[in-house]
């Protein structure tokens, strides 16, 4: 059995259970043996020091593309699990736009293969909503669930067809599947290289308005009241895509959704202010000043329930290009708690509700166990120090790629120890 | 340089004072170009390669014979664009490039943001050419010097734009570089030519050619490419001609006397510009591409030559 840990002295905060406070946590065989105030320490436990520190539970993203199978240059599954763990989650949910599309079991099982011979993060594969991403036909949820899927997302080739978008909303009832989706009108936006608005008029770039967004929003929640099925939206970024959500939940629609660190503190503008950098060129795009304030109050009234990374993983060759050829997607496991943190010194975001946004929720929302540290819950503990200042140095993060428009960028707070079923699988400094 | 900088890339990051040293020195280099003997050694041995990844006639022989004049080495490099997929990256090409020791590289790119990211990536003065729908410098400046040259000076004068504001290079360097002289900017097309938000750039937004050109002293009919036609911004030229074309008629009944035609080139004729306006009295287009040659000899010695230092001006080479 795995080692006996105490965490001592560190502020522990577990909104799940309601708890924070300076506590001492008690880690045997892989789980929470216990959280108290004076807790008589064995000599032979392991001491973490925890002084000056947040204990929470280990963060939970929802939203992550490992890129194992098939395009491993960019990630794989055991580069993602570390990225992770260094960032303070113990658990992701793999994305299903991998080669071959996550669409059957045999995929299903070699992620999970491969999550497990790492031994990092809990690694939950998230399948195909269709066959083959291709919007066709419905894939087997059937057979996803049994091997292990636990949500299913087209997310990078989102489902086009109203029809059949209905159709999987309502099959996945049978399973409790939830359906995690990227919203996006491919007719209505184009083209595009980033957000339409002055900023990509100033630059000469195609715009996606923020209406190519909302009407699928729109769309799928109109769908998910006529089906009941469970609906997860992915990456808010549009004011009117908040405002909508928000409705969907006063009327009772089961809906939940998710933002990202980058809308919820970056904005057009900084396409102008880094000279075309790529590093600020994902999908959805950096939005106007007002939508990013809307999901920042999205996020803080809970209209928005979780924060996602959307950890895209790309190769050096993928970005280094002129701003309309190179990929969307940004790298962001080892700078979202830095960079939510933010949030909390403006005073958009209480401590509490950025490290519910982390953990508890994003749980509720695929129905996932953890989030919490009550007694007997698996040991899986994220501890942040919330002082530390450091400079994001993309060629000293664990994800085999780069692309973070983090780079260079002064941060505060930062991820220490994470443990996963009591194991201690990350330390800051620790090397691996 | 070009005051502080070091690349010429876009207007909108230029002040007045920069602009205005351009347009000083591209006078004394019009002089230069309309002597017999149209050469000065100002720019001897240094090399300037032209880097086109668009076709361009006009622009590329402009610079090609502005360093020419100026007794620069100029080589023109065309290149395919490039992508992920196929063929060379731009990021190879200007390494390549780099390695070839150029004092200045012109380029040319259907990528907004294509020359910021060479001039990242080299180490030698990066001029554009026109990158997407972003900036076209040289052309905003020679715009600029061409309505001065007429006018005398761009301060209170009204000027209008029409055409593909949306997709248009030319329409953003003139909006920065004539509002730095004090110019008011209107512009005109229709709205699906009209991006988002150009009226945070000062320009004041007309939907009818009446009266985008009422009391205008000088007008810039853009160009109305084909392949926009059925993207669909408009239905066809026949009834963008009608609403948004300039002919005799017209420009005799909306313009002012002394109001000046200029056109980028090269012209659809019959579209955006009638023949009689395009060669009549008020078109100033010629004067364009002789100015812009003038233009472009200062970019290039402003970047390129001693600058600062001991060699003087090209005028005072000349008479030596």
């Amino acid at each position: 059995m795995s080692e006996t840990i105490f965490i001592e002295g560190g502020r522990v905060i577990d909104p799940q259970s309601g708890l924070d406070g300076v506590r001492t946590v008690v880690i045997r065989d892989g789980r929470i043996a216990e959280v108290g105030e004076r807790v008589e320490r064995p000599r032979e436990a392991r001491l973490v020091d925890g002084r000056g520190k947040w204990v929470t539970p280990g963060f939970l993203d929802l939203h992550v593309h490992l890129r194992e199978p098939g395009q491993e240059y960019k990630e794989t599954v055991q580069s993602g699990a570390r990225a992770a763990v260094a960032g303070g989650f113990t658990a992701v949910c793999a994305m299903a736009n991998t080669l071959p599309p996550n669409d059957n079991a045999t995929v299903t099982e070699l992620v999970l293969a491969r999550a497990a011979a790492a031994g990092l993060a809990r690694v939950y594969p998230v399948g195909c909503v269709s066959r083959g991403q291709k919007g066709e036909e419905l894939a087997e949820y059937g057979e996803l669930k049994a091997a292990g899927c636990v949500a299913l997302s087209d997310d990078g080739r989102p489902v086009q067809n109203p029809a059949l978008m209905r159709r999987a909303l309502e099959y996945a009832r049978v399973f409790g599947l939830t359906l995690a989706v990227h919203e996006e009108d491919p007719h209505l936006a184009g083209r595009w290289s980033m957000n339409e608005g002055p900023v990509a008029t100033r630059l000469g770039l195609k715009g996606y308005p923020a209406q190519a967004e909302e009407v699928m929003v729109l769309r799928d929640l109109a769908l998910a009241d006529l089906t009941g099925g469970r609906l997860h939206l992915q990456h808010v970024s549009t004011a009117g895509s908040v405002r909508a959500v928000r409705e969907a939940k006063r009327r009772g629609l089961p809906v939940t959704a998710e933002a990202t660190p980058h809308h919820l503190t970056l904005s057009d503008e900084e396409v102008a202010r880094s000279g075309y950098d790529t590093d600020f060129k994902m999908n959805p795009p950096l939005r106007g000043e007002a939508d990013v304030r809307a999901v920042r109050e999205g996020l803080a009234d809970g209209t928005l329930d979780c924060i996602a990374t959307d950890h895209a993983p790309h190769a050096v060759e993928e970005k280094q290009l002129e701003f309309d050829a190179a990929l969307n997607g940004i790298i962001g496991l080892e700078t979202a708690f830095a960079a939510c943190l933010e949030l909390v010194r403006q005073g958009v975001l209480s401590e509490r509700r950025l490290v519910e946004a982390f953990t508890g929720a994003p749980a509720r929302c695929f129905g996932l166990q953890g989030g919490t540290l009550v007694r007997g819950a698996p040991a899986d503990v994220a501890v942040l120090d919330p002082g530390l200042e450091w400079t994001c140095d993309p060629a000293a993060l664990h994800s085999r790629s780069r692309n973070t428009p983090w780079k260079g960028r002064r941060l505060v707070g930062r991820c220490t120890h994470t443990l996963v079923d009591g194991r201690l699988v990350h330390q800051l400094g620790g090397g691996r | 340089m070009i005051g502080r900088h070091r690349h010429c890339i876009a207007l909108e990051d230029f002040s007045r004072e920069e602009i205005v040293e351009v347009l000083d020195l591209a006078l004394s280099m019009k002089e230069v170009l309309r002597r017999p003997l149209k050469k000065v050694p100002t720019l001897r041995g240094k090399s300037v390669v032209n880097l086109f990844f668009e076709s361009s006639t006009r622009t590329r022989s402009s610079f090609e014979i502005a360093a020419k004049v100026l007794s620069a080495d100029a080589l023109n490099w065309t290149a395919t664009g490039s992508s992920v997929s196929k063929g060379e990256t731009l990021l190879d090409t200007a390494r390549n490039l780099e390695a070839m020791r150029p004092d200045v590289i012109v380029v040319r790119h259907a990528s907004s943001g294509a020359p910021a990211f060479l001039a990242r990536h080299v180490k030698c003065s990066v001029v554009s050419a026109g990158d997407g729908a972003h900036e076209h410098p040289s052309q905003g400046l020679l715009d600029c010097f061409t309505i001065r040259e007429r006018l005398g000076s761009l301060s209170g004068r009204t000027v209008a734009i029409v055409g593909d504001i949306s997709h248009s290079r030319v329409a953003r360097s003139d909006l920065h570089a004539l509002q730095k002289l004090g110019a008011k900017v209107r512009v005109c097309g229709p709205p699906t030519m009209i991006p988002q938000g150009i009226e945070r750039l000062g320009a004041e937004v007309f939907h009818e050619l009446e009266k985008a050109v009422a009391g205008a002293d000088a007008v810039v009919m853009l160009r109305i490419q084909h392949e926009r036609i059925g993207d669909p911004l408009i239905p066809g030229t026949r009834e963008y001609s009608r609403l948004w074309g300039l002919n005799a008629r017209k420009a005799a009944e909306w313009l002012k006397p002394e109001c000046l035609i200029l056109h980028p080139g090269p012209i659809n004729r019959g579209v955006e510009l009638s023949s009689d306006v395009a060669d009549g009295p008020r078109s100033v287009i010629l004067d364009q591409v002789e100015n812009g040659v003038a233009v472009r000899m200062a970019i290039l010695y402003l970047l390129a030559g001693a600058g600062a230092t001991t060699e003087g001006a090209p005028a005072e080479k000349a008479t030596a």
